[in-house]
């Protein structure tokens, strides 16, 4: 119990208003919105930031719902694959942010990288276009999703993307992502 | 033709296609995982309709939020609105969003900018 008030006090010096780790279900993303549209609208958040916050917000967690790679079961004897995730909401000065972070085959890492690093150099008129080609591109990726969250994410968020792959064995990494929405409501 | 009425879900829009007087309309937010597996049964519907639709339809659009994968279905049932209007029917979109919301504004333009269709962007009348 004596690890109680530390996660207490680096939760609180960390401007976290909400953190999870766990298996990532339909249900619980739903909870999650929720409760976290709840909280914004409860502290009197500027209309417009808590709709850009709620936005990437959804974008974020349906993201590491359908695109996290579960690790196979560790223990013989409960054959369950792994499917947790991160996912952690915080409140700074200037910005929310958003952190998910979830496993990736070591395979589908160059091809997320370039994305990402895309979609980082470009400008918000760049972003529009991608956006407007992702969108009219034919069909969905294999998960039933249009691949158009990270560019959707980039342009409410505005400002770039943090990303970091963190190795973990030979076949799996850690993926990070960290998007921020302003609190100030630009005219 | 029946019409097609879905009551709205905290993650799914309300949907009135009525066939009676050519009024449909969208309304709330749109955010469910699955979001082909909600809008299937509207493009079915879209399809029988355009078989023999009104001479004037309005589509009225009034969303809050919507995901990703919902904006590709939107398209979607905005391009066989499209199909309807040329083919010579007429065919109204209204596109409404909060003053302060420059997204959805901006979604709304997305939009018209990709499709053949006469789609009026309009702010939202405070209730």
């Amino acid at each position: 119990m004596s690890m109680t008030y530390s996660y207490y006090k680096n939760m609180q010096l960390n401007n976290i208003i909400f953190v999870y780790q766990g298996e990532v279900t339909a249900d619980l993303v739903s909870s999650i919105l929720q409760m976290v549209e709840n909280k914004l609208e409860g502290e009197g958040e500027d209309r417009k930031v808590k709709k850009r916050v709620f936005n990437v917000m959804v974008e974020c967690l349906q993201n590491v719902y359908h695109h996290l790679d579960a690790l196979p079961p560790t223990d013989p004897s409960n054959p369950v694959r792994d499917k947790t995730a991160l996912l952690m909401i915080g409140r700074e000065e200037k910005d929310y942010y958003i952190i998910t972070g979830n496993h990736i085959l070591n395979d589908r890492l160059p091809d997320l990288k370039m994305r990402l690093d895309r979609i980082n150099k470009a400008s918000k008129e760049e972003l529009k276009q991608l956006y407007q080609e992702v969108l009219t591109g034919t069909g969905f990726s294999e998960k039933g999703t249009a691949g158009l969250g990270m560019i959707d994410i980039a342009r409410k968020s505005g400002q770039r993307l943090g990303y970091d792959f963190h190795p973990v064995n030979e076949r799996y990494s850690f993926f990070s992502l960290e998007a921020r929405v302003s609190r100030i409501a630009e005219k | 033709m029946e019409s097609l009425r879905i009551e709205s879900t905290h993650k799914t829009p309300r949907v009135i296609l009525d066939p009676e007087n050519g009024i449909f309309e969208f309304s709330g937010r749109s955010i469910p995982e699955d979001s082909v597996g909600f809008y299937t049964p509207i493009f079915e519907w879209l399809d029988m309709y355009a078989k023999q639709p009104l001479p004037q339809t309005h589509v009225r659009f009034d969303l809050e939020y919507f995901n990703t994968s919902s904006s590709k279905n939107i398209l979607e049932v905005l391009k066989r609105l499209e199909a309807i209007h040329l083919a010579g029917h007429e065919v109204r979109v209204t596109w409404f969003y909060d003053e302060d919301d420059e997204d959805m504004e901006e979604t709304g333009q997305d939009y018209q900018a990709l499709l053949n269709l006469p789609i009026e962007l309009s702010v939202k009348v405070q209730s």
